[in-house]
């Protein structure tokens, strides 16, 4: 199970790479949505999957699934939210002052 | 715990100044400032009986001994001498500077730095551990930067401190290099500890090359040649400032350091001929030199250079009797270090008159020219009679200090023609020649300065204003150091018993005792070389004077552009030009162009290293089982994410993020994650919503027009990355070394009170970090919101870069 997913992890992030790579804005951003999701799967994933129940002390007997990187994920989760929302808008912005979403046409006025 | 109090008071004054600065307006700073010198000064004379019966004084504060850096403090003969330069100058040059300098001056500034520099210097001379006595030394130049650009709104003042900064502080760090090499040699930083352990490491490869850029970084710092072209254009200080940094005191922290460090490097026959050869070199350059200056200021600057190798080249011809060992043959070789110490101190004493000389002269008339400046004598009385006794120091005639110390001189590089070893007899006569010639130049520039500025043609200035003597605040400085001058000549043996001898014994440990190694000073030895020397010197330094404009053509033989500072500004320029064009280089402005550095560095340095290392491994046996179901939503992701690689329009492309990203919550499901798998949902629908929502203010994308090996060098750079991901994360699962720290967590019911683990690691176990988390969304949700509202600023802010 763990090396199918590692696998999959991979060929995610290749592709959060090629979009980040891209010059187009809206592609970037997708690209490190689907960087994040990966990392996510990827901590998890490491940690050692199914290795016990359900980490909740009244619902389930000993042993339980390793907590930690739950903890660490849930967290991720939030921040990599708080970033996308802020990079969109960003965008937004970015668009409404220069006019353009093309990376490549926002290099700043001595490198065009 | 004197020594510590020394060190500290310059600094803790010179934090309170802009304080005091604001509450004492009637008053003039300087006053205050006085005070902290004259304190110290008195604290260092009451150890002066102690130091001379040979005690010392060390004491060590722990800071870093991991790293062996402690803050020892020490306290003998040598750190003495330079101890009480430092304060008895810088007491009188504050006290002149109060009347040099107007109340209209950013005075809090200037005393800022003056202190800095004070408690820097102590901090060099009695600072025993090297890392400490780097870090003292690299502040010596920033506060000299900071003094000599005081005037900052001159370009001159600024194109000099930024040249005395660049070649200081390269310096330096060579010497840092050096000091890291001693180390390594001999594991202490401790000067005293390597002086004693020398004879182990002598041999050691490390040896030679820990010398020079030592050597390299004393060198710069007192001006030697070639290195001497920053002290000139230093002058661009104000007066007091060149008066105490540019020739009483910091150019002579390399001369410290050579003496400092003679007992561990000076048996070596290279560090005889570099630091010989080099003071020889910049005594006769700086001479040379000084004659056709018409700057006052810059005239004595070449001279301050002159003598800086004057006194080197002792301390390197006093080096010999390491080489020798001790015998009663060879004490006569430590009589140049004598000498050097000697000079040393009668330096500071008429170089420092001279240089208030020229303050008061430049300050009463407006300029410094010798071409403009004559006939002053009769107006400036006492101004003249300070430059007359000083400049005759200076020229080696009795009955003066300087002609005490310029005898010693002569003799030691007598002496050195009769040395055998270093195959010096060959060449052994041009040591006494070029001392003789450099003195002949030095009588020139000394008769200069007095003729020149006080006899002939009386000078006419423009404003017809009265040319007065100045106010006696500013001459009481200057005449106390000529009273040294000619108090040293009377009662030399006063100075050499107390100060010198202690010297001696800290440059020469264990050599000799210390009463041996100090010689009685006598003004008459009969007829001698050294005298008829001195008589040639007179008769033919008078003739070159008088012959002055015959010879000057000789000045213009070396065109401008072949001189050391054309070289200089040439060299920086290379630089500059050259770092601007490597960083247009590769910074671009291209987002890309940086993404793709990180993502090659990784590869290179990550893949490099698993690659070298053979850490790659790899085991399925710990793999949990997989089911149908799993299998199924494992390709649905993959299919979902390489599909996003081509889709024409962005909404399948968000769509298909949010595929992966529902997937992730159902993998969280499956991997008994609840929480997760919640919180993903949740934001998997909002994110989504928002690309939507951005998407009506934002154009359809277009289809990448990239040409197609920019598409492919992306996709090579792509796949990379994420088959260096699957290796390194195959390489961490099979990694065991270390229990996990998990199993704590799970008496979540006892040690926080919560049957969900994850919710007690969030809320509680690291209740600081989530609550820092909840501050990065509430940083982000005001940065989304101000990027709303904000209305778009005008065009020409907008253009502002």
């Amino acid at each position: 199970m763990e090396t199918l997913m590692i696998l999959l992890i991979g060929v995610l992030i290749a592709v959060a790479t090629y979009l980040i790579l891209s010059k187009n804005l809206i592609r970037v951003i997708l690209g490190t949505a689907v960087l994040s999701h990966a990392v996510h799967l990827l901590i998890l994933t490491i940690a050692g999957v199914k290795k016990g129940n359900v980490p909740l002390l009244e619902e389930a007997e000993a042993p339980y699934t390793d907590a930690l990187p739950q903890a660490l994920i849930l967290t991720a989760i939030v921040i990599s939210f708080a970033v996308t929302a802020f990079v969109l808008v960003l965008a937004y912005r970015t668009y409404q002052s220069n006019g353009t979403d093309d990376l490549e046409g926002l290099r700043g006025p001595e490198n065009e | 715990m004197t020594i510590n109090l020394a060190i500290v008071i310059p600094f803790l004054m010179a934090i309170l100044i802009p304080i005091l600065y604001r509450r004492f307006t009637k008053l003039h700073i300087g006053w205050l400032v006085l005070a902290v010198p004259v304190i110290i000064f008195i604290m260092l004379v009451r150890l002066v009986p102690f130091v001379a019966e040979g005690h010392t004084y060390s004491h060590t504060y722990n800071w870093i001994p991991s790293l062996d850096i402690n803050f020892t403090t020490y306290l003998d003969g040598l750190s003495m001498i330079f101890g009480l330069l430092i304060t008895g100058v810088g007491s009188l040059v504050i006290l002149y500077s109060i009347f040099y300098l107007s109340a209209k001056e950013s005075l809090q500034h200037f005393y800022c730095y003056l202190l800095l520099f004070m408690g820097a210097m102590l901090g060099v001379v009695f600072s025993d551990n090297l890392m400490v006595l780097y870090a003292f030394w690299e502040l010596t130049s920033v506060s000299s930067f900071l003094l000599i650009a005081f005037w900052h709104h001159r370009k001159a003042s600024r194109a000099g401190a930024q040249k005395a900064m660049l070649i200081t502080v390269t310096g330096g760090v060579s010497m840092l290099v050096g000091f890291i090499m001693l180390h390594m040699m001999t594991g202490s930083y401790s000067v005293h500890e390597i002086i004693r352990n020398v004879s182990e490491f002598t041999d050691h490869q490390l040896f030679i090359p820990a010398m020079i850029l030592i050597l390299f970084g004393a060198f710069t710092k007192s001006a030697q040649f070639p290195f001497h072209i920053w002290l000139p254009d230093a002058m661009e200080a104000p007066t007091p400032v060149s008066a105490y940094l540019h020739s009483a005191t910091m150019v002579k922290a390399g001369i410290y350091l050579v003496a400092r460090l003679t007992p561990i490097f000076g048996g070596d026959a290279i560090w005889f001929w570099l630091v010989t050869v080099a003071g020889l070199v910049t005594l006769f350059w700086g001479s040379f030199n000084a004659v056709k200056q018409t700057d006052l200021k810059a005239l004595l600057a070449f001279s301050t250079v002159s003598q800086l190798g004057l006194i080197m080249s002792l301390f390197g011809m006093g080096s010999v009797a390491f080489r020798l060992g001790y015998s009663d043959s060879t004490i006569i070789y430590t009589q140049a270090t004598f000498a050097a110490l000697f000079h040393l101190v009668n330096h500071s004493t008429f170089k420092g008159a001279l240089f208030m000389m020229v303050g008061i002269v430049d300050h009463e008339l407006g300029t410094r020219d010798v071409r403009r400046l004559g006939g002053l004598m009769s107006l400036m009385p006492l101004t003249f009679t300070v430059a007359v006794i000083g400049s005759l120091s200076m020229a080696g005639m009795p009955p003066f200090n300087g002609f005490l110390s310029k005898e010693m001189f002569f003799a030691a590089a007598i002496h050195m023609r009769e040395l055998d070893i270093f195959s010096i007899s060959s060449i052994g006569i041009l040591f006494p020649v070029v001392a003789w010639i450099a003195s002949i130049f030095t009588f020139v520039y000394c008769m200069i300065i007095i003729f020149k500025t006080f006899f002939g043609k009386p000078y006419e200035n423009n404003e017809g204003k009265p040319i007065h003597e100045a106010p006696i605040g500013m001459l009481v400085s200057p005449i106390i150091l000529c009273v040294l001058v000619v108090g040293i000549f009377v009662f030399p043996n006063v100075l050499g018993q107390y100060i010198l001898k202690p010297a001696m014994a800290s440059i020469y440990p264990g050599f000799a005792p210390a009463d041996v190694l100090t010689p009685e000073i006598h003004a008459w030895h009969g007829i001698n070389t050294e005298l008829l020397m001195t008589i040639g010197v007179v008769i033919v330094g008078v003739m070159l004077y008088r012959k002055l404009k015959t010879w000057k053509p000789v000045y213009r033989i070396f065109p401008y552009r072949f001189s050391f500072n054309e070289l200089f500004r040439h060299l920086l320029e290379v630089l500059e030009s050259g770092s601007n064009k490597v960083t247009t280089s590769y910074m671009t402005g291209s987002l890309r162009k940086y993404v793709l550095y990180i993502y090659l560095f990784f590869i290179l340095a990550v893949g490099g290293y698993f690659l070298f290392s053979g850490g790659f491994a790899y085991s399925s046996a710990n793999d949990a089982p997989v089911e149908i179901y799993e299998l199924m939503l494992i390709i649905v992701m993959l299919l979902a994410g390489i599909s996003m690689l081509f889709v024409k329009s962005r909404l399948t492309a968000t769509l298909l993020n949010g595929v992966i990203g529902f997937g992730v919550s159902i993998f969280f499901v499956i991997f008994r994650a609840p929480d997760l798998a919640l919180t993903q949902l949740i934001v998997e629908s909002v994110t989504t919503v928002l690309f939507l929502l951005c998407f009506s203010f934002l154009p359809e994308w277009k289809r990448e027009d990239s040409p197609k090996s920019v598409k492919i060098s992306n996709a090579v750079v792509a796949g990379a990355v994420g088959a260096l991901v699957v290796v390194m994360s195959f390489a961490v699962m099979y990694y065991d070394e270390f229990d996990s720290i998990s199993s704590y967590f799970e008496n979540a019911y006892e040690l926080a009170g919560g049957a969900n683990i994850v919710n007690t690691i969030l809320g509680d176990f690291r209740g600081f970090d989530t609550m820092l988390e909840v501050v990065v969304l509430f940083i982000a949700g005001l940065g989304v919101y101000t990027l709303i509202k904000l209305k778009a600023r005008k065009e020409d802010t907008d253009n502002e870069n």
